[in-house]
């Protein structure tokens, strides 16, 4: 019997760093768009220790804690901006973001 | 008899599986209906009241002794409450978010009855410990995990409700759970430093945590990591003098207001599942777990299995009272006071006590 | 085949992944995030890297999403009125399968990187030393080979909670 591949994890983190691709690509909503974000580094996450498990190393995995702690204080920071945009804006489209634009 | 016993704890098989299962939610629906009893009967002692006496059956009734016995006690009223529960019409208020409303008690329970059934409630003739799922050498954090996953149950259903007091109830839960778990898990951290001293491997494993605690209680060892913990579980557990996302007295029903019949029941059984986890955490990690001091039930074989049992199971019924007794006793606390009690005494408390334990097993280790 | 319990898994992660990208609701998005990210820790577990699944699922869906949803509750993100916007959805349905195609191409199972996609499970079982589950081993590489990105770590977690406290302050002058 085959049992389970490199491949098959690799494939799986592919599309799910797609999915959140496409949803930062199609999503207004900011909160929304960082969860795609968070996501994508998701998916990193289960392609290193795919690799990591595979090729019998602990350093993939090791890199996966470390990822883990950034995007936490990441996401910390990240909502904090958010809250201070809704703060300012009263919005939490990104649409709504043009105070920059020449018109 | 054995060998059946054995299959039925560990056989992957899946009518074994299943029989576990059945076996873990009909206990766990049973401690719950006795806590509610325990509560009731507890809270009206300390009140100076009778508590339910009333409740009984035909036939049962009818035996001389034992019945006046079970119904005084109070005993046949859980099957009572649960029956009611049951069958009480389920109405589905108009303004609410339908599938989040029906979801949110579900998700309230389901990480609770996945970590009761990691806990090991005694140690087998072999060494290895007794529990429906035991867990691998992370048992200890995939247990906090797990349960810290039960906070959705509540921020949902008080969103869901779509009113005002159940969504401050819901706002106000999720805030002061993600705050305890912070001061909760580093409160522990120092139990995790003594037990995995060179040379014990799984030190995460809840089982070796109650080995390392053979000559001497964690509790008297850590006494301070003990008081965070416990403290913590009462805000972990939503019970008073914690009970923010209910407090009947600012938020009505807190945000189970909008709910009835059998979705409220599942979250008073979440509710009494999570105290019973965070009372078999509690005496798994600072209490010696099911041993007693100075008796060796480990070299008894299998009427050691059934007395660390017994010592598990008492010691649990003394945790829950615990609970109620505190309940009826320290009034509830204003919102500000429990997050600044997290944030400003505890966590400090927490860390300081880790840097001691730091120091001190650097010094004399 | 791959194993059953992968495909299962695989297929609830995409499904969740496709919640949280579809839906106008920023709670069900929500939903689906944490979903997704359980079944990436179910991934974690397969992949026998115990302490990892159990960290994905005690900081993200434990901690960071409560957080999110939390966000999501108390700016009362409500779901854009007008009709759904089918013709940005039918974009991002395209480029996803354009994308996931040339995964697919890169990765299928006959594809090149199949080829070379060294030990095996059964085989590694063998040979734990390189690859531990337990957590002991994680403390060991982090506290050794990984001494310097650890206590980064620590200062950046650190300048992470100033940086929250100086945004999340309300602006003395505000209104």
């Amino acid at each position: 019997m085959e049992s389970t591949t490199l491949a098959h994890h690799l494939l799986l983190a592919a599309l799910v760093f797609c999915a959140g691709l496409t949803g930062v690509l199609v999503r207004r909503n900011l909160l929304v768009t960082y969860m795609c974000l968070e996501l994508m580094l998701a998916a990193t996450m289960l392609a290193l220790v795919a690799f990591s498990r595979f090729n019998g190393t602990m350093d993939g995995a090791v890199l996966v804690f470390f990822v883990i702690t950034v995007a936490a204080a990441e996401v910390a920071v990240g909502l904090a901006l958010i809250v201070a945009l809704f703060r300012r804006t009263g919005a939490v489209g990104s649409d709504r973001l043009d105070s920059l634009a020449d018109r | 008899m054995e060998a059946l016993l054995l299959d039925l704890l560990r056989s992957p098989e899946l009518p074994y599986v299943a029989a576990r299962g059945l076996v873990l939610i009909g206990a766990v629906m049973t401690i719950a209906g006795y806590s509610v009893l325990l509560e009731r009967k507890a809270s009206a002692w300390i009140q100076g009241r009778v508590g339910p006496n009333r409740t009984t059956t035909p036939f049962l009734a009818w035996i001389p002794l034992l019945g006046s016995f079970l119904r005084l006690g109070g005993f046949i009223q859980p099957a009572a409450d649960g029956g009611k529960f049951l069958f009480k019409e389920d109405p589905i208020p108009a303004h609410v978010n339908k599938p989040y409303y029906v979801l949110a008690p579900v998700i309230a329970l389901a990480p609770a009855l996945a970590v009761l059934a990691m806990i090991p409630l005694s140690a087998l003739p072999d060494g290895t410990p007794l529990a429906l799922c035991p867990g691998a050498d992370v048992g200890v954090l995939l247990m906090f995990a797990v349960s810290s996953l039960g906070v959705y149950g509540i921020a949902l259903g008080g969103w869901a409700s779509n009113s005002k007091f159940p969504f401050l109830g819901a706002v106000r839960g999720s805030a002061q759970l993600i705050s305890y778990e912070l001061a909760m898990g580093l409160s522990v951290l120092p139990v995790f430093l003594l037990t995995s001293a060179p040379g014990v491997d799984d030190g995460l494993n809840l089982a070796t945590i109650v080995a390392g605690q053979e000559g001497m209680w964690n509790i008297v060892r850590q006494p301070l990591a003990a008081l965070v913990f416990l403290v913590c579980i009462f805000a972990e557990t939503n019970r008073h003098p914690f009970d923010m996302p209910e407090s009947e007295t600012d938020l009505v029903g807190g945000f189970h207001t909008e709910y009835g019949a059998f979705k409220f029941g599942l979250f008073f059984v979440a509710e009494y599942g999570h105290m019973v986890i965070g009372s078999s955490l509690f005496i798994l990690m600072f209490l010696g777990g099911w041993q007693l001091p100075f008796v060796e039930t480990a070299a008894w074989g299998a009427l050691g299995t059934v007395a660390g049992l017994a010592i598990f199971g008492a010691k649990l019924a003394a945790f829950l009272f615990f609970f109620v007794w505190v309940r009826w006793t320290i009034p509830r606390f204003r919102y500000d006071q429990v997050m600044r009690l997290g944030w400003n005494v505890l966590l400090p408390l927490a860390v300081a006590n880790l840097v001691l334990t730091f120091l001190v097993l650097a010094v004399a280790g | 085949m791959p194993d059953p319990l992968f495909v299962f898994i695989a297929a609830l992660t995409l499904g969740a992944c496709c919640l949280l990208v579809a839906s106008r609701n920023p709670v069900t998005s929500a939903m689906g995030m944490i979903l997704a990210l359980v079944g990436i820790a179910a991934e974690f577990f397969l992949l026998d890297a115990y302490f990892l699944g159990v960290l994905q699922v005690l900081v993200y869906a434990g901690a960071v999403m409560v957080l999110f949803l939390f966000i999501i509750m108390l700016l009362d993100v409500q779901p854009p009125g007008g009709a759904y916007p089918w013709k940005r959805a039918l974009a991002g349905g395209a480029a996803f399968l354009l994308l996931s195609a040339a995964a697919f191409a890169l990765l299928a199972p006959e594809g090149s990187l199949a080829k070379a996609a060294g030990p095996t499970p059964p085989e590694l079982a063998a040979n734990p030393e390189s690859y531990a589950t337990a957590a002991k081993a994680f403390g060991r590489s982090l506290y050794t080979k990984y001494m310097l990105p650890l206590q980064m770590a620590g200062l950046l977690l650190l300048l992470a909670l100033v940086g929250v406290v100086t945004l999340a302050k309300a602006p003395k002058s505000a209104d």
